[in-house]
């Protein structure tokens, strides 16, 4: 297991603007974001991106929040009482002592998006380990439709590692396997993803391959995930956040379904919630000093 | 904006979708929900607005389908009484 | 059956083939009514693989099947509760067996009796003893998840916490029947209750429904796996 879940991980990193002087900016703000798997801080000074981190949750939110900030802050000379506002966001922002406001990550993903990808996002989609979110939102980065999905596995990077283990395949490979077929099979038909393990176990007794049933799966999540996002209506243009991102067997499948292909930024995606509470953070230190 | 509250899971769609436009903070629905699924909130979603709406509450979130039952008999199903209660028409259930 | 008499029966596990576990199942059944395959004028059938036998004349739901052989056994039974493994449905019937309402649970193991077999598994016990484990319970602790995957990781890391196996059974037990009991509510509960399918064999799960229902007593089929094969069977018979 501890394998597997290293996909839903990255290479933990820090960066800070190499340029700016942050002693020269009049408004500091942060983001935290503090996932179930990762959490990252993000520091704006007057609204740019100043500097970042992307760390490993650790066993609990208050050090995890303290890690990722003091992660941005390395090498600056910043120190946490120069913050003037702090927006905490992810599954543990009520557990930010230092933050001033909690705001969900649903708002936080949609302005993130809004500035990474710019004005003309609508969709944003955010499928992590544990949950899936769709998003829609206007042209300033304001929630307009949403729905989050954490009750059902299928559909979420577990339901992938489940697959994983089953077939013991490391769930880092199952993008390109699942394109080594000759050709594309018919998705597993069982959303739930117990009896989609029952129902795997038959197709390879009755002589699939491994990569057929892979492929199989992969697009019966695509075609899941397509079917949230008519929920909410989907348009063009359209980003990818979260862990699946990164899964091609998934992704490139579900762009040939909705026939749209994903927005890509040069920015890394996992930013995008600290991105957001940092913007919140920004827009509600301005309101607060009028 | 439209919050849809719910999930999707093998067996089907359950969401109840509430127009944060459209509710006007009145708060009718809450008291006539016989388990008390709903409650007015500041809108989580939209943390810049200084508006109460309606919200399912959290801890509810993940078993709709279960709780709102009761209201919705497997045949000769009247209205249910959070949307009747919604004079301006927020509330909407996709099952 | 002969004559509204039931002569032999037999249970076998559906393997892949479900033709062959139910010509199994039949012969066996035959075997024990000392009769040959010849002297059977119909065969019906029900449940999840009933449209793939070949050999049989005719089937009916299982809905239909469970409420014909509930009040067969049961002729006061008005409210049929069948947990199975892969689903449970809650039937409202007349005193002819006539099905009047009906309410599934299906596709989503979190419904049916596999939610049990699943966390059985996470926590280490046999599936027969996850129900007399609950009954040993001392506390009742809530159970968050709502998913059958979920709830894995969730019993794992009670167990981690050291939280008592028993109590964590009873949770089980507790989070299934109150999605059992929902759906019963939907086709209207009443006290003429019977419940049926693989999962009444479970003690903690008829307790736990108890429990949940709010009836200090709860009528279960003695064998509760034939009701539906005994519909069947009358149905065949009609
Ligand atoms: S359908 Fe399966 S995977 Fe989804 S909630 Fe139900 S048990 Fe979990
Ligand atoms: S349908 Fe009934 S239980 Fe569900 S939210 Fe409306 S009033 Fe409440």
């Amino acid at each position: 297991m501890a394998e597997l879940q290293e996909f839903w991980r990255w290479t933990e990193y820090t960066w800070h603007h190499p340029e700016m002087d942050w002693r020269k900016g009049k408004r500091l703000a942060a983001g935290i974001d503090v996932g179930s798997v990762s959490s990252q801080a993000l520091i704006l000074v007057d609204g740019e991106i100043y500097a970042f981190s992307n760390l490993r949750t650790g066993s609990n939110s208050p050090d995890s929040a303290h890690k990722a900030v003091n992660g941005a802050m390395k090498d600056t000379g910043m120190e946490l009482s120069n913050l003037k506002y702090t927006v905490g966001t992810g599954y543990g922002r009520v557990n930010i002592p230092f933050a001033n406001r909690a705001i969900t990550e649903i708002a936080c993903h949609a302005r993130g998006a809004n500035f990474m990808a710019g004005p003309k996002i609508r969709t944003v989609l955010d499928m992590g380990g544990q949950d899936c979110k769709a998003i829609h939102c206007d042209e300033r980065g304001k929630v307009s439709n949403f729905l989050m999905n954490d009750k059902c596995a299928a559909g979420t990077g577990r339901g992938m590692e489940v697959m994983a283990d089953l077939l013991s395949i490391p769930i880092k490979d199952i993008g390109e396997l699942s394109y080594q077929v000759d050709q594309e099979p018919p998705p597993v038909s069982s959303t739930c993803v117990v009896f989609a393990k029952s129902e795997a176990l038959g197709l390879m007794r009755s002589g699939w391959s491994k990569n057929m049933v892979l492929a199989a799966y992969c697009s019966a999540m695509a075609h899941r995930v397509s079917l949230l996002l008519g929920r909410i209506g989907v348009e063009d243009q359209f980003f990818i956040t979260g862990g699946i991102a990164k899964n091609p067997g998934i992704v490139k499948r579900l762009e040939k379904e909705l026939g749209i292909e994903s927005v890509k930024t040069k920015y890394d995606s996992q930013i995008a919630g600290a991105l957001g509470a940092a913007l919140f953070a920004d827009t509600l230190l301005q309101k607060g000093t009028q | 904006m439209i919050a849809n509250y719910g999930y999707k899971d093998g067996s089907g769609e359950f969401f109840i979708a509430i127009d944060t436009d459209k509710c006007n903070g009145c708060g009718d629905c809450v008291p006539v929900c016989p388990p008390r699924l709903l409650e007015m909130a500041a809108d989580e979603y939209d943390p810049l607005s200084e508006k109460t709406v309606a919200a399912v509450r959290e801890e509810e979130r993940k078993k709709i389908k279960y709780t709102c039952a009761p209201c919705k008999p497997a045949s000769g199903r009247g209205a249910l009484p959070c949307v009747a209660a919604c004079e301006p028409g927020a509330i909407a259930h996709s099952w | 059956m002969e004559d509204g008499k039931i002569k032999g029966k037999a249970m076998v596990l559906s393997g892949f083939d479900q033709e062959e576990s139910a010509r199994e199942a039949l012969e066996q059944a035959l075997k024990e009514a000392g009769l040959a395959r010849e002297a059977i004028g119909i065969i019906v059938t029900t449940g999840n693989g009933r449209k793939a036998i070949s050999f049989a004349k005719g089937d009916v739901t299982e809905a239909r099947a469970a409420a014909l052989g509930a009040v067969f056994l049961y002729p006061t039974a008005r409210t049929v509760i069948d947990v199975g493994a892969e689903e449970s449905r809650a039937i409202k019937c007349d005193a002819t067996g006539k099905v009047l309402d009906f309410a599934v649970n299906e596709k989503c193991a979190a419904g049916s009796g596999a939610f049990t077999e699943a966390m059985a598994r996470a926590l280490e016990v046999p599936l027969e003893e996850l129900g007399p484990l609950s009954l040993r319970a001392t506390q009742t602790i809530p159970m968050n998840a709502q998913c059958a995957v979920f709830a894995e990781s969730e019993v794992i890391s009670l167990i981690h916490s050291k939280t008592e196996k028993a109590d964590i059974a009873r949770a089980v037990h507790d989070g299934l029947s109150s999605r059992v009991v929902a759906m019963v509510r939907r086709v209207g509960l009443n006290t003429e209750l019977v419940l049926i399918g693989g999962v009444a064999h479970n003690p903690g799960f008829v307790e736990s429904f108890k429990r949940t229902v709010g009836l200090d007593d709860v009528r279960t089929a003695a064998e509760p796996d034939f009701v539906g094969a005994i519909g069947a069977a009358l149905a065949a018979a009609e």
